[in-house]
């Protein structure tokens, strides 16, 4: 068996341009890793291998032709929820099973553009509502470094595959931490893109004012070049920002020299895990000695972050979700009247969280209530927007866990949504802020389980995430440690 | 008990802007396409497809609200209104809740005689949803028709009357075509109407509890059912009833409102801001720009064709009625440079054919062109008035030159030096009627007039050889 799977995408497009592989040898590792490892991971919902070989062969022949775009022929895995064209995109959920997207996202239409091979749809929860992918309607997706416990979610499937060296890279999305604590869960690279630069066109849509995609890797390196290739304003998204996108590759370069990272203790909730604090503790030692001043900075409306988020993410969710009704794509379920139609439909589609958060955020914009809870979330997103601000006319980023604890096993919190819901407390208010976030891996607890560093930056400011990362990530070697699944070394 | 009801209306008026493309995506808004062929992921509401503003429907937004008199919103939003319907494909419109952008303003109508203004109180705007049809066995849905921009404008309770809910209808929709906003085609369901109404004891502080008839699409369907509706609920308050709150619909053959539903179970719509859209902020400059370009309304038009044109009062309002006969009356006085002929041809013969052809002015062959043609024939006399009307024909129908119509068909009218002598003969051969004209007997004169046109076969024009044996004759 070939180790071409081992590499990291930077390592992988050196081979492909210097000849020493093609794209086709790379699906080829690809599918034979995924079949030594995704019985026990679950990590895909499915692979076209016939596709994903015609699209290698096409990018071979692009190169053979002098072609030389950024990603030419490396293969991409794509979180279950964002739109490839002819390819399925259920979102995880028993009623888009049916359906075939018509079309390809922006960001993978720039993907395809730059030479990438869209192969394999990931492992989620249903429409990105959890956080431990125990949600998905295909059956979890498991943790490579332990199969007993959680992989972390939504964006699950992305995390396993990614760590378990079974894609290269992968698209997640993160409406409030779904690429990030699931990195931080199985030990890879997640990167949240600040809201607006990267459009949304073609993200099947949770909460449109939280929702960004972003992307999985193995490299601080990777997720700047992912970044660099679907980055910039489209005119199909009027969220989207009309900013330069600037040289991610060079901004990582400069080292932590006179650069002031914010260190606020509001992360440190009650009841972290220990092994999670100490860690993250030494991590943040790691970047004083790598030069940064380390500051304390207050952030005093964190502790509300989750309330405002489960209210703001439910409201939008009610009402992008209602499209689903059967009329016109998807598990339809006939009812006699269009009425009973989309009633039966969403009875039988939806799961059992996906049902919570409907009812739970038509509950809140409902007449007489509106007030008391949307109107209330918006305004304390607005002051968590403020803390930040404030931090950043301090500091250049701020470093931070990303979850309270590591993965924890299947099952433990999945009769208690309302403990599930409070693990997200770190990563909701980058969220809520509009901010991008960055979660690289920063030791083990003391059960072996990966634990990462959170790594914020203002609006718009990728290039200090970059920066802190790969200088952080250069100096250490968690992210060279594999979990021992399917054979690996 | 003895009392007077009077009713107090408003009506929702519901008006498809004529952008050439959708509210949301790119697709055609063209009307009578074949089911679900202008249609994307983005007006299907395709999982991930997300909504870009058509500027072009701000722009004829803002046109209309300047049109009547409305204030507008430098800075407005857009909100979804949830409710589950097979032919909306989000199960939510986008439509704007608390900040339209058009406030106030208000339309001058007149009924027997008596002015009025009817006040607005808003104008938004928003997606129109799908078509659904029912056959034999279940149901379909085109969504050609969703997401075609839609300005709802809506009225003060200020309607007192069918007619003038009628009066208030026929106004907009030529203030609306005059801004060319809508296609204003009633057919084709450009403009639909919501009529909301009450009736209450004369003088009281506070309005009766109102009904509303949903999806009106005819004016004088508003107007009947309005009637009727406003005789149920007095008639239902007379005998001691109660009027409830419903929504009620119209049924055109049977002339009567029937309940829909009670209002009772109706939707809690959850209002909240579209976080996939950003408020619209406008500018005073650009706002004043659109206003510079605005188009010249009816009242301001009729009121130039009376001072500069001379044309009576009269004339004047049935020639702006129409904006597209008006703009072809100008394009005609422009060529020929008479405007009361042009006015006589247009509201005489021209009306007759639009009318009896049922068809409208576009639908012609008739140009400016031929028209001034003909203008100038007539007035050169080279046609007397049965020529003219079968040229206007020709030109109506078929189109073509006026002149060359005349000789071809044999209707120019001989010139005086040939009719003078027919003249003379006449009068010659004809001394009793001649000696009864003179003595007094005006009807002697068409006999003589008769005998002239016979000796020329037709081909002499009635009025001038009038004329001139009158004045031969000495007669008045
Ligand atoms: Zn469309």
């Amino acid at each position: 068996m070939s180790d071409l799977h081992l590499l990291t995408v930077t390592e992988l497009v050196a081979r492909l341009t210097s000849g020493a592989c093609s794209s086709v040898d790379a699906v080829q590792a690809l599918i034979a890793r995924k079949q030594a490892t995704d019985g026990e991971l679950h990590a895909y919902i499915s692979l076209d291998e016939a596709d994903a070989l015609a699209q290698a062969q096409v990018a071979d022949a692009r190169r053979a032709g002098g072609d030389s775009a950024p990603l030419l022929g490396v293969p991409v895995g794509v979180k279950d929820l964002i739109n490839v064209k002819g390819q399925p995109c259920s979102c995880g959920s028993k009623l888009l099973r049916p359906y075939t997207s018509p079309y390809d996202a922006t960001a993978v239409a720039r993907l395809r553009e730059a030479g990438a091979v869209l192969c394999g749809r990931l492992n989620m929860d249903e429409f990105g509502m959890g956080s431990s992918n125990e949600n998905s309607s295909y059956g979890p997706a498991y943790n490579p470094w332990d199969t007993a416990r959680v992989p972390g979610g939504s964006s699950g499937g992305s995390a396993a595959a990614v760590a378990a060296e079974s894609a290269f890279v992968c698209l997640g999305s993160d409406t409030g931490g779904s690429i990030r604590q699931p990195a931080s869960f199985c030990g890879c690279v997640g990167l949240k893109p600040s809201y607006g630069r990267i459009s949304r066109f073609g993200l099947t849509a949770y909460a449109s004012s939280l929702d960004q995609i972003g992307s999985l890797s193995k490299s601080v390196a990777d997720a700047a070049t992912m970044l660099q290739v679907m980055a910039g304003w489209d005119e199909r998204d009027s969220t989207s920002l009309d900013l330069e996108v600037p040289d991610y590759a060079a901004a990582m370069q400069q080292d932590l020299t006179g650069l002031k990272l914010g260190f606020p203790q509001a992360f440190f909730v009650e009841g972290i895990d220990p092994d999670v604090a100490d860690a993250v503790n030494a991590a943040v030692e790691h970047c004083r000695e790598l030069g940064a001043e380390i500051i304390d900075v207050q952030m005093p409306h964190i502790k509300y972050a989750v309330a405002a988020y489960y209210v703001v993410a439910t409201a939008e969710a009610s009402t992008n979700l209602a499209r689903f009704d059967g009329v016109r794509y998807g598990d339809r379920r006939e009812g006699g009247n269009p009425e009973q139609l989309a009633s039966c439909t969403r009875a039988a589609g939806f799961g059992m969280e996906v049902k919570r958060r409907i009812i739970l955020g038509t509950y809140v914009l409902s007449s007489g209530y509106y007030d008391a809870y949307y109107l209330r979330a918006q305004k304390v997103r607005s002051l968590i927007r403020k803390d930040f601000e404030q931090a950043f006319a301090q500091c250049d980023a701020i470093l931070s866990p990303v979850a309270p604890t590591a993965a924890y096993p299947q099952g433990a919190k999945l009769a208690d949504p309302l403990q599930m819901y409070l693990g997200d407390i770190c990563t909701v208010p980058v969220n809520l802020a509009g901010l991008c976030g960055l979660s690289v891996p920063c030791g083990f607890t003391s059960e072996d389980m990966p634990v990462g560093l959170q790594i914020i930056g203002p609006a718009m400011g990728e290039e200090m995430l970059f920066r802190v990362g790969h200088q952080y990530e250069q100096a250490t070697d968690w992210h060279t440690r594999r979990p021992g699944i399917g054979g690996a070394a | 008990m003895k009392q007077d009801l009077v009713p107090t209306v408003g009506l929702e008026t519901h008006v498809q802007l004529n952008t050439q493309s959708k509210i949301w995506c790119a697709c055609s808004t063209a009307f009578g396409c074949p089911p679900n062929t202008n249609v994307c992921p983005v007006c299907l509401g395709y999982p991930g497809a997300l909504p870009v503003l058509n500027e072009e429907a701000i722009r004829k937004t803002v046109i209309s609200g300047l049109l009547l008199e409305c204030e507008i919103n430098l800075r407005s939003k857009h909100d979804r209104k949830s409710y589950f319907y097979p032919d909306m494909p989000k199960n939510y419109q986008i439509t704007q809740f608390d900040q339209p952008l058009c406030l106030g303003g208000g339309v001058d109508i007149e009924v027997d005689g008596v002015k009025k203004r009817i006040r607005l109180n808003r104008i938004h705007l928003e997606e129109d949803v799908g078509k659904n049809t029912h056959y034999d066995h279940g149901s379909g849905v085109d969504y050609n028709r969703a997401g075609t921009p839609l300005m709802e404008i809506v009225t003060e309770p200020d309607i007192a009357s069918p007619e003038e809910a009628f009066a208030y209808l026929v106004a907009l929709k030529q203030i609306l075509s005059y801004g060319d906003v809508s296609g204003c085609n009633l057919e084709q369901g450009n403009m639909r109407c919501d009529v909301n109404s009450s009736v209450a004891p004369r003088g009281s502080d506070t309005l009766g509890v109102k009904t509303e008839i949903k999806n009106m699409n005819t004016f004088k369907g508003v107007r009947d059912a309005l009637a009727h509706e406003i005789k149920r609920q007095i008639r239902e308050v007379k005998g001691g009833g109660v009027i409830r709150q419903e929504t009620r619909r119209w049924d055109d053959l049977a002339g009567q409102t029937a309940s829909m539903r009670a209002k009772e179970y109706a939707h809690d719509y959850r209002y909240f801001p579209d976080p996939d859209l950003m408020p619209i902020v406008l500018t005073t400059e650009q706002v004043d720009a659109i206003r510079a370009s605005l188009p010249e309304l009816p009242a301001a038009r009729r009121a130039r064709y009376v001072s500069d044109l001379g044309l009576p009062e009269y004339d004047a309002g049935v020639l702006v009625a129409d904006k597209a006969v008006a703009d072809f009356f100008e394009a005609t006085v422009d060529i020929s440079g008479d405007a009361k002929t042009c006015s006589n041809f247009i509201m005489g013969e021209l009306m007759r054919l639009l009318n009896e052809r049922e068809v409208e002015l576009v639908d012609t062959k008739l140009t400016p062109e031929s028209l001034a043609g003909l203008v100038m024939l007539s007035n050169a006399k080279k046609v007397n008035n049965q020529g003219a009307k079968a040229i206007f024909e020709k030109i109506f129908d078929q189109g073509g030159d006026p002149e060359a119509i005349a000789q071809v068909e044999d209707l120019v009218v001989e010139a005086e030096d040939v009719i003078a002598p027919l003249i003379e003969q006449v009068i010659q051969e004809h001394s009793g009627p001649v000696a009864d004209f003179k003595s007094g007997k005006a009807a002697a004169l068409q006999f003589l007039v008769g005998q002239v046109m016979r000796l020329s076969r037709g081909k002499a024009n009635p009025q001038a050889v009038s004329e001139e044996l009158a004045r031969k004759l000495g007669g008045k």
